[in-house]
């Protein structure tokens, strides 16, 4: 009995540092991945089963609230700007200038046929703030040891009820992530590389999103510029600026 | 002995009207049954033919394995010149392109913002051209319920429904969005030319039809459609002969390492219809099969109980010496002067409601709301030349088979027995 009560208490210890390891890391994580604001400038490579192309967009973000994305290129696409406040997303496009909400179904649907849907860009919210992470073991990724983290949703309203995660083990930067469905299929996966330090911070400039749900290679997203904590006019933030 | 035994069933109407009854009834609702049924189902047939698969359907070998999610992406390309090869090979048939894709139909309000929304299932077909026969093809004039057909580019037909929930007026403009072809966002202005409804869930939920040129220009699909449909030349649908020309069409241009060749599929292969088709085709077995059986086991006892009434009939014929076997026999000669006699009476009966309906079928739609069923809302017949004799299958055999199950009482009658009976 006294083996048994002795074995427990270890186990629940061992347990609880897992836990507490897991979520240092993770806060780690989105302390590297999150800030107050940030301006990206990015190319989208999007390939398709008969061609391929490159988007580029400019894209203004604050915190887990706010956002405002500006296409710039190819022709097709320039002028269309994107804004996103709490859980709302308008989309103004310069050929018809109408502003349309984009909501319900919709939001699942993928961005300019890229592997990432429109509720995949909406939720930037810290890791920290709605998964709970343990430690599932160690793997090497490209010549990088990573910890392997199991993530389980704590709220509701996540696109994603788990995730795996492969951590850096020494730039707190994720080089991998698997995200589950509840019924535990995988839908989709990112690979992240060509971790720069940025501002301080490392951070991957390029990420491969790959929907498991539809056959391809997958879209590239590439950033070439990445600014951290700037001063942002709040305009930005706002319908007017749409049409701008 | 016909004419004697014909003179006997009319003379004694007790032993004849019941088993008459009987038979008419059955042959009246295997005829009408059969009728009504091979209606539905050519009607569902047809109408799924005129509006999604076709009698055939020509789509790239990529899009066909994924069709259930329209992919614009697989659509087919150099769709004019398929055409033209097409009709220089099969010019008994009508070939027609057309556009299928989801998407959100918004409704802007006075500062171009959004004020209703709802998803859209865009058909898009060839609405303008004056020698375009798609528009009687799909019955829209009929289906129209405000305004009209759309007369230029840009103009639209939307579901009735969804302009009444978001209070769309005819010559308002609703922005359609979703993607093009490449993937790129779809925004694209139209103005309402008129609302449709047809009556049934599946074709009025979101639906907008467009002419394609302008369906072409807002995908980025120039000479692009997610299908071509062939029609066989004022003849229905007939699956031997959609076999042989999807057969020789897939040989000679669909290629299995190219899954953007086209590939060729005919009515029976668009989903469930098969099974449709299966039911459409067995109808009249099935009819002719249930009403065998359910008339056997009424004219079985109808014959138990007019052999018990005949009972001291057959005891002096037998004691006058007539052979068992002859009385068996007249019986079942009988039986198949009364089938005859009711299946003429069911079968008139049975055609004549049968043309009825064929002519003013029965309104359902208020029973179909809900219905995620590409089928009609007015159930008509339809009589075909089997109508006229299929009765009769089911008339005499069933009585045949009825009498010779009672009549097996002659021969357990003893002579002994017999003679005690008559009390001689």
């Amino acid at each position: 009995m006294k083996k048994i009560m002795i074995t427990l208490l270890m186990t629940a210890i061992v347990l609880g540092l897992n836990a507490q390891e897991a979520k240092e890391i993770l806060e780690t994580v989105d302390k590297n991945m999150s800030s107050k604001n940030r301006i990206f400038e990015s190319d989208m490579v999007i390939h398709g089963r008969r061609s391929s192309r490159t988007i580029t967009s400019k894209t203004y973000s604050e915190g887990d609230k706010q956002s405002f994305t500006e296409y710039l290129s190819p022709a097709r696409e320039q002028g269309t700007k994107m804004l996103k406040q709490e859980n709302k997303l308008w989309i103004y496009s310069p050929s018809t200038d109408r502003i349309i909400q984009i909501s319900g179904h919709m939001l699942r649907q993928s961005v300019m046929g890229s592997d990432l849907s429109f509720e995949d860009m909406m939720d930037d919210r810290k890791l920290t703030d709605i998964y709970n992470a343990t430690i599932a073991g160690h793997e090497e990724i490209e010549g990088r040891d990573t910890y392997i983290l199991d993530l389980a949703a704590i709220v509701d309203d996540v696109a994603y009820h788990s995730q795996r995660l492969w951590v850096d083990s020494e730039r707190f930067v994720p080089l991998k992530q698997e995200m589950f469905a509840k019924s535990g299929k995988l839908l989709k996966r990112t690979t992240l590389s060509d971790v720069q330090k940025v501002q301080g911070r490392w951070f991957p400039m390029t990420m491969v999103y790959k929907d498991m749900l539809k056959d391809g290679k997958g879209t590239e997203f590439r950033i070439s510029s990445a600014k951290f904590d700037q001063d942002i006019p709040e305009y930005i933030f706002t319908k007017a600026a749409l049409k701008q | 002995m016909i004419r004697f035994l014909l003179k006997g069933i009319l003379r004694d109407r007790s032993r004849s009207l019941l088993p008459v009854i009987v038979v008419a009834l059955g042959v009246f609702l295997t005829v009408f049954m059969s009728g009504w049924f091979q209606g539905i189902m050519g009607d569902m047939i047809d109408m799924n033919a005129r509006f999604s698969s076709g009698h055939v359907k020509i789509m790239t070998r990529a899009y066909d394995e994924n069709s259930g999610q329209a992919p614009l992406d697989l659509a087919l390309l150099d769709v004019a010149s398929l055409k033209k090869q097409l009709y220089v090979e099969y010019p008994d048939m009508e070939w027609v392109e057309r556009i299928r894709s989801g998407g959100l139909l918004d409704v802007p309000d006075e500062n171009g913002e959004t004020r209703g929304q709802g998803p859209a299932m865009v058909t898009a077909i060839d609405l303008l051209s004056p020698e375009s026969r798609e528009v009687d093809r799909l019955n829209i004039p009929d289906a129209i319920v405000k305004g009209e057909l759309p007369d230029q580019p840009g103009e639209t037909l939307i579901s009735d429904d969804f302009a009444e929930k978001f209070e769309v007026a005819i010559g308002d403009e609703v922005t359609l969005f979703g993607s093009t072809m490449n993937g790129s966002m779809m925004f694209y202005t139209f103005t309402v030319s008129g609302t449709i409804r047809f009556g049934n869930t599946l074709l009025d939920r979101g639906a907008i039809f467009i002419d394609i040129k302008d369906a072409q220009l807002a995908m980025d699909m120039e000479d692009g459609a997610t299908e071509i449909l062939g029609y066989f030349n004022n003849q229905p649908y007939i699956d031997e002969e959609a076999m042989a020309l999807a057969t020789s069409y897939n040989e000679k241009y669909s290629l299995e390492e190219d899954e953007f060749s086209p590939k060729m599929i005919r009515l029976a292969e668009a989903a469930g219809m098969a099974d449709y088709l299966a039911i459409a085709e067995n109808m009249v077995g099935m009819m002719v099969f249930i009403f065998i059986i359910a008339m056997s086991i009424v004219l079985w006892n109808t014959g138990l109980l007019g052999g018990l009434r005949r009972y001291s009939e057959f005891g002096v014929r037998l004691a006058l010496g007539e052979e068992k076997k002859h009385i068996y026999r007249t019986t079942l000669w009988e039986a198949v002067l009364i089938g005859i006699i009711g299946s003429i009476v069911g079968t008139i009966f049975g055609l004549a409601l049968s043309y009825r309906l064929q002519a003013h079928g029965v309104d359902f739609s208020g029973m179909m709301d809900n219905l995620g069923v590409m089928m009609p809302t007015v159930f008509r017949a339809v009589v075909t030349p089997s109508m006229y004799v299929v009765g009769f299958i089911p008339g005499v055999l069933a009585t045949v088979m009825g009498s010779a199950l009672a009549g097996f009482a002659i021969y357990k009658r003893k002579t002994a027995q017999l003679f005690n009976e008559l009390e001689v």
